[in-house]
């Protein structure tokens, strides 16, 4: 089992096999990467198709009913499916080479993490093929919810429940990697930004992901089981449900948020080649945004009528997040400010986002004058604040993201020139698309209408709005042009591509051997691949250990068998209700078997792993270490 | 770290179930797992609280005539019960005493199917005497959801202890499996604690409040 020489060129089949079994945090980053890009094209044509048929006044491109299913896919696919397997993308390929680590604490559960995401994710967007998809809009609250007809809201339950898992187990793996698996001397403090995000964010996944899980059974017992929580004449309550969706919806933006800002922060130090400025007061930050990000769910529900004292409360918590975030920029700000600052692909996307996403936080502000909301509520104003949030804050953390890290994850460095043609397409069209929106939102215009009638001042705005989507999606195919001639022309890359790298995963090769790190590096300081660069150190690390053995984990199918199994079993609960079938309920059972007798496989059969043994470690060459 | 390593009671560590670093990995995983799992049960309760006694216009069943005491009084001590004796399990654990160790979780696994045994009782006999099926009411799904989400986690608990009891009954404790019994402990302590909650909220609350 221990071999060492990674296997030369293998056949399709020994790939698909490799893939499917690993449980390397760096191929497990590649398929979320190409999974959670795939769901990210899939939830831009929605969005494509939800701008063509608002572009012109009674429209009738798509029927309402459709439109509903198509803005309700295009934002959970965006938020679940894209956004946060996207995230992990990086976390995984990044957060243990920032450590020192050689994985993640619990590797096997790592793939369990990516396959039951890939699975939920896949279940969610087959509804588009049987019967229709979820129409209740994102949130899907449950009054419609329950209202909804058809499967296409169980679809939704289901398939959310199923990635849910994925990502609880996902934040879990992160949290105790970063706390068990830090190589020596990097303590805290001395953490990369980025992974001083991931764990925050890990930790609002721990506490914020329950809630959702809760409310998601509601909604699946309500419309399968026969339960009564959200219908209102058996005694239920649906405002049950909007509580239960915004305390995870909430500090769900920092999950996706915190990390991005995380990322930026790479980037700022990186391209200013200088140390970020106020390192820990943007840890502290961060440690608030994360603790504030549980105190404000109500202001998603200022219109619900909880009462002034409750809407006050949530304002006021709402604002006070104003602080930690300006902090953040004002650190960043002064980060670039005296820097030998390159203009770098990723450095456009970290400079782009700074005033897009302040424009996102200010209109954020307002929303939380409660007041205020009562007008803005449910209109397009507040579609543009949160694609402004989300957008002009996440998505372009990971365009950034991508070119900064597609040399570590790769060994290939994307066209600068097309990186950059990508950026300025999608820059334009993104507040093409949404600036305008703001003012859309203040002349009246609801939001999650599928068409609007002429002649109210809206028309000329949302063609214009249309017309911006256009340029984004000019943008995404640039990128993916750039990433084919790229990956067709394969340069490879050293260890350190953009040659200001600063954190431990620029000091190993690109993409890193299976095994990470030969020796386990010792930490000297914050940033400390430039502390050795600057000392002269050519290996680039200072060690911690000689050579020696290394235990890897091995490979395993069962995350996949496991996911599989409630891929499975989620179509005999779907399909239960009806009655008029015989099978749901052993498909149901057969479902559960197949997951709960793989857990039990993984239980009684040791997993040891095995051992890299030295000597191969020598013969493979390289620097022979220090010591 | 060499599973046919064979110990003394000399030379087995002093905290077996960290002294690997799967061990150390699986101690703190395990315990931000119950964290997730306390917000899970949070919630539960805080929909039971909404929606307690709550159900169609003119329902008449409400908690304080559906809860008798001394059967919860019952389940009570023996799930209290089971939680000190998986305790006395772990204390063999750490004294490398391995039968012992077996066969008070033996002990414990017996009192938590005794509690399980009386929990299906109990909801049998609310069905069959009130009527009060899952789909009765509002009330009658948070109650059932609750309370049964807690029972399911007894049930996978009850798995559990006896999946590693037969797994590892001819070979006996190493540091693999230090941590997999430790970690079952303490799922079982905190399936006890929420249990304390159920017990003053739904049923002392329901009945006295």
């Amino acid at each position: 089992m221990s071999s060492t020489a990674q296997a030369q060129k293998k056949g399709f089949g020994a790939t698909l096999w490799d893939y499917l079994t690993t449980v390397d945090h760096k191929k497990i980053a590649i398929l979320y990467l190409v999974s959670g890009g795939f769901f990210f094209v899939v939830g831009g044509i929605e969005a494509m198709l939800i701008r063509i048929q608002l572009a012109v006044p009674a429209n009738d491109f798509v029927s309402a009913g459709v439109y509903n299913q198509i803005m309700t896919m295009h934002g959970t696919t965006m938020i679940f499916l894209a956004a946060m397997p996207l995230l992990f993308a990086f976390m995984n390929a990044v957060v243990p080479l920032q450590i020192g680590a050689r994985d993640v604490a619990f590797p096997f559960l790592n793939s369990l993490g990516f396959w039951l995401f890939f699975f939920g994710g896949v279940f969610l967007n087959l509804s588009w093929f049987l019967g229709g998809a979820p129409d209740a809009g994102w949130t899907s609250y449950a009054s419609l919810a329950i209202a909804s007809g058809g499967h296409g809201v169980d679809f939704y339950a289901l398939g959310l429940q199923i990635s849910g898992a994925g990502t609880l187990i996902a934040g879990i793996n992160f949290l105790v990697t970063i706390i068990n698996m830090r190589a020596p001397g990097m303590t805290y403090m001395r953490m990369p930004m980025f992974t001083w995000t991931t764990f925050i964010a890990s930790a609002l996944i721990l506490f914020a992901f329950p809630p959702l899980t809760v409310g998601l059974f509601f909604l699946i017992l309500d419309r399968m089981f026969f339960a009564n929580f959200f219908a209102v004449e058996m005694g239920g309550n649906t405002i049950i449900w909007e509580h239960l969706f915004w305390i995870f919806g909430h500090p769900e933006v920092y999950i996706l948020v915190l990390p991005a800002f995380g990322i930026f922060s790479e980037i700022f130090a990186i391209f200013s080649r200088k140390r970020l400025f106020g390192y820990s007061a943007l840890v502290f930050a961060t440690i608030l945004i994360g603790f504030y990000g549980f105190m404000v769910w109500a202001h998603h529900m200022f219109t619900t009528g909880l009462g002034a004292t409750a809407n006050a409360i949530f304002a006021v918590a709402t604002m006070a997040i104003a602080v930690p975030t300006g902090v953040k920029i004002f650190n960043w700000l002064l980060t670039i400010w005296g820097g030998n600052i390159s203009f770098s692909t990723p450095m456009l996307y970290a400079l782009g986002f700074i005033p897009s996403f302040v424009a996102g936080g200010v209109t954020g502000v307002m929303q939380a004058v409660a007041p205020l909301d009562y007008q803005l509520h449910d209109s397009y104003f507040i579609v543009a604040h949160f694609h402004y949030v989300i957008v002009g804050g996440v998505v372009l953390a990971l365009l950034g993201g991508l070119h900064l890290y597609w040399p570590k994850m790769f060994g290939t460095m994307l066209s600068e020139k097309l990186g950059k043609i990508t950026f300025a397409l999608f820059f334009f069209g993104f507040h093409a698309t949404f600036f305008i929106q703001h003012f859309l939102g203040l002349l009246g215009m609801p939001r999650r209408v599928y068409t609007f009638v002429g002649d109210q001042g809206w028309d000329l705005y949302n063609l214009i709005s249309s017309v911006g989507a256009a340029f984004m999606a000019l943008g995404v195919i640039t990128l993916v042009i750039n990433i084919i001639m790229t990956s067709v022309k394969n340069e490879r890359v050293g260890n350190d591509p953009w040659e200001d790298g600063r954190t431990l995963e620029w000091a190993i090769p690109s993409p890193p051997p299976f095994y990470n790190f030969k020796q386990t590096p010792l930490v000297r300081g914050l940033d400390t691949y430039w502390i050795e660069k600057m000392e002269g150190n050519p290996e680039g690390m200072t060690y911690a250990e000689p050579i020696g053995d290394i235990h890897m984990p091995n490979n395993s199918i069962i995350p996949f068998i496991m996911s599989a199994g409630l891929f499975v079993a989620a179509f005999g609960a779907l399909y239960f209700i009806d009655g008029d079938k015989a099978w749901p309920l052993p498909v149901l059972a057969l479902g559960l078997l197949i997951t709960l007798g793989s857990m039990a496989a993984r239980s009684l059969k040791d997993d040891l792993g095995y051992h890299i043994h030295k000597e191969d470690l020598l013969k493979e060459g390289g620097q022979p270490g220090g010591h | 770290m060499d599973i046919n390593k064979q110990y003394s009671a000399q030379t087995w560590p002093d905290h077996p179930e960290t002294a690997t670093l799967e061990g150390k990995n699986k101690f703190v995983g395990f315990w931000l797992f119950l964290g997730g799992e306390t917000v899970l049960f949070a919630t539960l309760f805080a929909t039971y609280l909404a929606l307690k006694d709550k159900g169609p216009s003119g329902m008449e069943i409400t908690a304080s005539q559906l809860f008798e005491l001394p059967l919860v009084f019952i389940m009570t001590m023996l799930l209290l019960t089971s939680s000190l004796t998986s305790v006395y399990a772990m204390f063999h654990m750490r004294s490398y005493n391995f039968r012992a160790m077996q066969a008070w979780m033996a002990v414990t696994v017996l009192l938590g199917a005794a509690f399980l045994g009386f929990e299906i009782y109990e909801f049998n006999h609310y069905v069959h005497e009130f009527g009060f099926t899952y789909g009765h009411s509002a009330f009658s799904s948070a109650f059932y959801t609750l309370v049964g989400t807690h029972g399911l986690h007894v049930a996978i608990g009850l798995g559990w202890f006896i999946l590693l009891m037969i797994r590892n009954a001819k070979r006996g404790l190493n540091l693999y499996n230090a941590s997999k019994f430790y970690t079952i402990s303490l799922y079982w302590h905190f399936i006890d604690v929420v249990w304390v909650f159920i017990f003053t909220v739904v049923y002392l609350m329901g009945v006295v409040g």
